[in-house]
């Protein structure tokens, strides 16, 4: 989606949630953008790009792994393009199930294989308007 | 052969644009990646992937004639 995730997007999400009650345990992962400061320089932003439809195939796998792998209820992933500024959300996992054991795994699994397997590329634009291209460790 | 080719986050400062069909002689994925690096003498530095419709391939991997993806180092989340 286009630009920060906002609070209002998430409580909307799970509000939604409340006619599925087989549900008994959701599992939250909110990324936000950090203010690093990288030789006295403090991000200001990232701008992200994609590959997106190598993007939206990988998000794809990802799910079909999950949901194979861990007893889901439902998953929903949705990772910011374009500029999140520092302090804001970027990317937003949402797992459920009947039990809380199995969203701690899941959501931890998922949100690797995002950083891992996913083409995104985030710009860090400092506060200056100098730029250093970022790096998953 | 022409091959589409993407590139993506830092492999545009070298290459100046984001797609454009190569000429390519040679079968493999080895012989489009030379032919870049005659082209973009910055490309030898950069740390990249090559995906050959939309899945990663390796240097000796066919080319089938899909598109092409120079994608660096992952960084979303």
């Amino acid at each position: 989606m286009e630009g920060a995730i906002s609070s209002n997007f998430i409580g909307n999400s799970i509000y939604k949630h409340q006619t599925k009650t087989s549900i008994g345990a959701h599992n939250i992962f909110l990324g936000q953008v950090r203010a690093d400061v990288i030789d006295g320089k403090t991000v200001a932003a990232i701008q992200y790009t994609a590959y997106e439809d190598m993007a939206n195939q990988k998000f794809h796998d990802i799910r079909e792994a999950a949901f194979k792998k861990f007893d889901l209820t439902c998953m929903h992933i949705y990772h910011s393009l374009g500029t999140v500024k520092a302090g804001e959300i970027c990317l937003f996992v949402f797992v459920s199930s009947p039990r809380r054991k199995v969203v701690f795994k899941a959501l931890e699994y998922i949100v690797e294989a995002i950083k891992a397997e996913v083409p995104v590329f985030g710009k860090e634009i400092f506060e200056d308007e100098t730029h250093q291209w970022k790096v998953n460790n | 052969m022409n091959i589409k080719v993407k590139y993506f986050g830092q492999i545009v400062d070298a290459t100046n644009t984001n797609e454009e069909l190569v000429n390519v002689n040679g079968e493999q994925i080895s012989d489009l990646l030379e032919t870049l690096n005659n082209k973009y003498s910055q490309l030898k530095n950069k740390d990249f992937k090559i995906a050959q419709n939309k899945e990663l391939v390796s240097l000796d991997t066919k080319l089938n004639g899909s598109e092409i993806a120079l994608l660096p180092p992952f960084s979303g989340g």
